[in-house]
C-alpha cells in the first residue's frame, strides 16, 4: 500500500503529538491520586483544575459548571437521565429530540420511553437540519428537557443550536445538546446560546478516547449518575483519569484557538473532495450543503454496497465509514440517512468521508483517483446497477 | 467482526462474476431494502452444471458467498448442486460472522432458484424437485 488516507475523522482522530506529550508525564512522574495531599497527589489535582479551566474557556462557561466522565455517551446519558429524574418526579414526563440523535441519545431517550416518558422525535428534513420553529411547536407544559445534537456525526449538518437555545430559555424547558461532532469546529457560546447542558468527547479533537465532559449550568443540580467517592465536587464518583483529562484540556485549546483558520483550510479540502467525487455518475451529497461542518462528506452511490465499498477502498489506502446495514450490525441501514428521507436501497450505498487537521490535498487527490473505479467495478457486478440503467434507457 | 482470508480472497477476486451470456437458468434472491440482492446463471447440459456466474449487490460476505458457491456447483449435477446448503458455504469459507449468516443462505437460495427457472424452462414443474424457497429468516427480524 503506497498511501493510507485516513478519512474518519468524525469516528475518532489522531492522538496529537502535543497531547501525548502534555499526558505521558501523568503516567509515570505525576501519578498521584488528586485526592492525596502529598505532592505528587496535588500535582494531579493542580493538572485536573487546569484542564476543566480549558474546558471551560472553550465553551464560555465557567470551571465549576465543567465535570469529567468517561465520554460523551456517559455525558449524554447523565444529562437526559438526570433531567428526567428530576423532572420527572415532578410530573413533568415529555422529551423532545430529533429522529437521527447519536444512539447514546436515542437510545436513552428510548429507555426512558418503556419508563413512562413520551418522546417527541423532530423531524430534519431532507437536508438534516431541524427547523426551530417545529421545537417551539412542540414544547408542551410537560416537557422537561429538549435535547438535540449540535451537529450531526453521520451528514454532519450542525443545527440551528443558538435559535433552539432561546426558544428552550423563553419558554422555560431545560436544552441538553451533544456537541461531540461540533466542539472545535463551530464556535459554542453556552451563555450566549442558551445551553443548560453539553456533551463533549475528546477523540474527536485530537485528545484521547475514555475522556469527555458534561457542562452542567450553574444551579442546575442533576442527580449522579455514578454514584461513589466525592470526586467532581461529589457529582461524578471515581478516581479522575488524570493523563487523559489533561489530554483533553490540551486538546480542546488546540482545537479552539483558531477555529475560523482551521476549518477554513479543512473546508477547502472537503470542497474539493466533494466536487470531484460528485462527478461520479448516480452519485449524491447527502445532508445540507453549506450547514454543515467543515470535514464532513457524505455520499450515496446508487446500486452498490456501503460494506463493499468500504473493503475496496481499504485495499487502496481508504479509511472511510458507512451507514449501510451491514457497517450497523442490523439490517437496517442507519436512522439518519432513513431520517432525511432517503430509500433503504440507496442508503444502503452511503459513504462518509470525513477531513481533518491531518488531511492534505493529496489525500483528496488520492480518494478522487481511487473512488470512481471501485464504485464502477462494484456495479459492475451489480443486478441493482443493471436495473437501474435498464429503468434510466426505458424512460428515455 | 472480521473476515476470513478466504472471504476476503473471494471479496477482492471474484470467482465466475458476470452475466452468463447462454445461460438457460436464472434465479434472483434477496432485495434491496436488505441491502442484499444475488443473481445466479447457470448453464445445464444433460443435467449437468456446466457453467454458472454470478452478480450481487451487497456486502463483503454476499459477495463472497456468491463466488464460493459458484464454484462449489461447477460441474455438479443438479441432484448434487440442490443438496448444497448454506453451511457447506460457510465452512468453504472457514467461517462466517454470526450477523453475515443470511447472506449464505441466500447464496444458497440463489442457486435454487436458478434450478427452479431452468426446470420451469423446460416444461418441468419444479417444485416437487426444488421445493420452496422460503425467503431469508434475516430479513424477517424486522
Amino acid at each position: 500500500m503506497d498511501r493510507f488516507v485516513y478519512a474518519d475523522n468524525a469516528a475518532t482522530t489522531r492522538v496529537s503529538d502535543s497531547v501525548v506529550q502534555a499526558m505521558l508525564p501523568f503516567f509515570t512522574e505525576h501519578y498521584g491520586n488528586p485526592s492525596s495531599l502529598y505532592h505528587i497527589g496535588q500535582e494531579a489535582h493542580a493538572a485536573v483544575d487546569e484542564a476543566r479551566e480549558k474546558v471551560a474557556k472553550a465553551l464560555g462557561a465557567a470551571e465549576q459548571e465543567i465535570f469529567f466522565t468517561s465520554g460523551g455517551s456517559e455525558a449524554d446519558n447523565w444529562a437526559i437521565k438526570g433531567v428526567a429524574r428530576k423532572l420527572g418526579a415532578q410530573g413533568k414526563k415529555h422529551i423532545i429530540t430529533t429522529k437521527f440523535e447519536h444512539h447514546a441519545v436515542l437510545h436513552t431517550v428510548q429507555a426512558l420511553e418503556k419508563e413512562g416518558f413520551e418522546v417527541t422525535y423532530l423531524d430534519v428534513y431532507h437536508n438534516g437540519v431541524v427547523h426551530p420553529e417545529d421545537v417551539a411547536a412542540a414544547i408542551r407544559p410537560d416537557t422537561c428537557l429538549v435535547t438535540i445534537m449540535y451537529a450531526n456525526n453521520e451528514i454532519g449538518t450542525i443545527q440551528p443550536v443558538p435559535q433552539i437555545g432561546r426558544i428552550c430559555k423563553d419558554k422555560g424547558v431545560l436544552f441538553h445538546t451533544d456537541a461531540v461532532q461540533a466542539v472545535g469546529q463551530v464556535e459554542i457560546d453556552v451563555k450566549d446560546q442558551c445551553i443548560d447542558l453539553l456533551s463533549l468527547s475528546g477523540h474527536k479533537l485530537h485528545g484521547p478516547k475514555g475522556i469527555g465532559a458534561l457542562y452542567c449550568r450553574r444551579g442546575l443540580r442533576l442527580p449522579n449518575l455514578i454514584e461513589g467517592g466525592a470526586q467532581e465536587s461529589g457529582r461524578r464518583a471515581g478516581t479522575e483519569n488524570v493523563p487523559s483529562i489533561v489530554g483533553l484540556g490540551v486538546a480542546i485549546e488546540e482545537a479552539c484557538r483558531d477555529i475560523p483558520g482551521r476549518t477554513r483550510e479543512i473546508k477547502k479540502l472537503r470542497d474539493a473532495l466533494i466536487e470531484e467525487v460528485l462527478k461520479i455518475p448516480r452519485s449524491r451529497l447527502n445532508g445540507d450543503r453549506e450547514q454543515r461542518l467543515c470535514g464532513n462528506a457524505n455520499f450515496c452511490f446508487e446500486g452498490i454496497e456501503g460494506e463493499s465499498l468500504l473493503l475496496l477502498l481499504d485495499f487502496n489506502g481508504v479509511a472511510g465509514s458507512s451507514g449501510s446495514a451491514c457497517t450497523s450490525g442490523s439490517l437496517d441501514p442507519s436512522h439518519v440517512l432513513l431520517a432525511i428521507g432517503l430509500p433503504h436501497e440507496i442508503a444502503h450505498g452511503s459513504l462518509r468521508l470525513s477531513l481533518g487537521d491531518y488531511n492534505t490535498m493529496e489525500d483528496v487527490r488520492h480518494i478522487a483517483e481511487v473512488l470512481p473505479p471501485i464504485v464502477q467495478r462494484l456495479r459492475d457486478m451489480s443486478p441493482l446497477w443493471d436495473e437501474i440503467i435498464k429503468a434510466e434507457k426505458e424512460s428515455n | 467482526m472480521a473476515y476470513s482470508e478466504k472471504v476476503m480472497d473471494h471479496f477482492a477476486h471474484p470467482r465466475n462474476v458476470g452475466e452468463l451470456a447462454d445461460a438457460n437458468g436464472v434465479g434472483e434472491v434477496g432485495n434491496s431494502r436488505c441491502g442484499d440482492i444475488m443473481k445466479m446463471f447457470i448453464k445445464v447440459k444433460d443435467n449437468v452444471i456446466e457453467d454458472v456466474s454470478f452478480k450481487t449487490f451487497g456486502c463483503g460476505a454476499a459477495v463472497a458467498t456468491s463466488s464460493m458457491a459458484t464454484e462449489m456447483i461447477k460441474g455438479k449435477t443438479l441432484d448434487e448442486a440442490l443438496k448444497l446448503t448454506n453451511k457447506a458455504v460457510m465452512e468453504a469459507l472457514d467461517g462466517l460472522p454470526p450477523v453475515k449468516v443470511h447472506c449464505s443462505v441466500l447464496a444458497e437460495q440463489a442457486i435454487k432458484a436458478a434450478i427452479s427457472d431452468y426446470y420451469t424452462r423446460i416444461g418441468i414443474d419444479p417444485l416437487p424437485i426444488v421445493g420452496e424457497i422460503g425467503d431469508c429468516e434475516a430479513c424477517h427480524v424486522h
